[in-house]
């Protein structure tokens, strides 16, 4: 479980998250979600110890991560998966060389451990046999499904992802979204995503968080969030023709 | 009052202003590049991963400068033994100084400075692109999540793997510019065989290869840490990075213009 305590964060002087409080469970997609410039990708940062708070404390099962030194830091870390916007693979690294980095940094498997390990994960995302691949030669899709191989690979208990669906087509969104739902359960994570996709919401939010202005606007999960009176929220939600008339073929 | 007057009381004005912001982003800048290379300098989480991180970085910032650095060297020996023959066209010098001139031109400065030089272009902006890209790709954020030091493992082999290189690179640079300087004056028929040997050979300092290798070595951190350092805090886009690629040649130069001074008053006075 991961608890965020009254965090504050601001750049030279313009508060960008204010007084956020929120936790995010185990075994559970918990979502943010709020429009461009909200604070939604500062708060995903603060949590992940990428930018420093200004005040307040974060706390990963129990433990504090904002007191903890660079050395505590790396080590919890140890125990994080990250999907980036743009999957962030190394570009001079093979697929596999790219899975198989932290194996390589923080286990003394043998070769051959290491390259069932690595097998199974690219199973896993249904990437079977593009191990020789380079990062330049996948699609958008591939990369984040890549992403997420090697996100997995140390059996990590917190999965975060930013924006996983951007500059994806609505069928690969919803494949990356079923594929992040599902390892969540199977790795027992927490994982915290964060996102404006509300094909996303409405597919694996089992918490969502609702960011307004750098703060925590409106809470609940993918069942309630089409039933709030919260103005902000119904205009995030209801923004495009689609969901507006979908909402009145609901109503009659 | 008049434009030019009020132009003059403005820049009196605000000249102190200035100076404190340039002198403080100087002094930012400097902290900055301190922190970021105490933090290279931690303890690596994987020793043999580390190692072949090594092997591959003297590859591309060492082997693959070797072509480079003769080619330069062969025809600037040439330069040298020509242009120091046709300056001297005078009875009262002996033969040999084309031979003496060239030597000690490329010993004292070429190898070791104008080699730097040169590596600053060609490696410096190399490792300044590669690691800016990373950063604006999330490629350095992603390392951090990982729990892996970012500057240990990006920038750690390529001091080491330069620092090691470079005193090589420097006695290559050497060889090839005195061979370029034989072949050049003799084939313009500035300078005989004879005369050129005894002037290369006629009172030899070896110090001053001690001096050049040292050089060497101090300019090779120069480039590979501010490079680095450039590289590193990279903000924004491919825009960025190309800025961030050439502020590395231009304050890696002049950085190693200021230490070449340095160490000449230090190892030669």
């Amino acid at each position: 479980m991961i608890e965020v305590r009254h965090i504050n964060k601001s750049f030279e002087g313009e508060k960008v998250l204010e007084d956020v409080s929120v936790s995010f469970d185990q075994r559970k997609t918990n979502l943010i979600i709020g429009r461009s410039g909200s604070g939604k990708t500062v708060l995903l940062k603060c949590i992940v110890g990428l930018l420093e708070v200004d005040s307040g404390d974060i706390l990963y099962s129990g433990d504090c991560f904002t007191t903890m030194n660079r050395k505590e830091k790396q080590n919890i870390r140890q125990r994080f998966g990250m999907l980036f916007q743009g999957a962030a693979l190394f570009d001079s690294l093979t697929v596999e060389e790219n899975i198989r980095f932290k194996l390589d940094l923080f286990t003394r498997m043998t070769a051959r451990e290491k390259k069932d390990r690595v097998n199974f994960c690219l199973e896993r995302v249904n990437l079977e046999g593009k191990n020789r691949l380079l990062p330049s030669e996948l699609s958008g899709g591939m990369k984040k499904r890549v992403a997420i191989a090697r996100a997995i690979v140390l059996n990590p208990r917190y999965l975060f992802c930013d924006e996983p669906n951007s500059g994806l087509d609505p069928q690969t969104a919803i494949l990356i979204d079923k594929l992040i739902s599902d390892i969540t359960l199977e790795f027992n994570m927490t994982t915290v995503v964060n996102t404006h996709d509300l094909n996303s919401v409405m597919e694996i939010g089992e918490k969502v968080v609702y960011i307004h202005e750098g703060k925590i606007w409106w809470q609940g999960n993918r069942e309630e969030i089409l039933d709030t009176e919260n103005r902000e929220l119904n205009e995030f939600v209801f923004a495009t023709r689609l969901v507006r008339q979908l909402r009145k073929l609901d109503d009659i | 009052m008049p434009a030019d007057k009020a132009d003059c009381n403005a820049n009196r004005l605000f000249a102190p202003v200035l100076q404190t912001t340039l002198v403080m982003r100087l002094l930012e800048h400097i902290g900055k590049y301190t922190l970021l290379i105490l933090r290279c300098f931690s303890r690596p989480e994987s020793l043999s991963v580390y190692y072949r991180r090594l092997i591959r970085e003297m590859e591309v910032l060492g082997f693959n400068s070797i072509g480079i650095v003769a080619i330069i060297s062969f025809f600037m020996g040439a330069v040298i033994a020509i242009q120091t023959a046709l300056n001297t066209e005078n009875p009262l010098f002996p033969p040999y100084l084309v031979g003496l001139a060239a030597r000690d031109s490329i010993f004292l400065e070429f190898s070791s400075t104008m080699v730097a030089l040169i590596l600053a272009g060609k490696v410096g902006s190399s490792i300044a692109s590669e690691i800016g890209t990373m950063r604006v790709t999330e490629q350095i954020d992603a390392l951090e999540i990982m729990g892996v030091n970012p500057a240990t493992y990006l920038i750690l082999p390529k001091i080491i793997a330069l620092m090691i290189l470079a005193p090589f690179i420097t006695v290559l640079s050497m060889v090839v510019g005195i061979t370029g300087g034989w072949i050049g004056g003799t084939v313009s028929g500035v300078v005989s065989t004879a005369d050129y040997i005894i002037g290369i050979r006629y009172a030899f300092i070896p110090y001053y290869i001690t001096y050049s290798l040292v050089k060497s070595v101090v300019f090779a951190f120069i480039i590979t840490s501010v490079s680095s350092y450039h590289g590193y805090y990279t903000r924004g886009g491919a825009l960025e990075v190309g800025r961030s690629s050439t502020l590395a040649v231009v304050h890696s130069s002049v950085v190693i213009l200021l230490f070449n001074l340095i160490l000449t008053q230090l190892m030669l006075t």
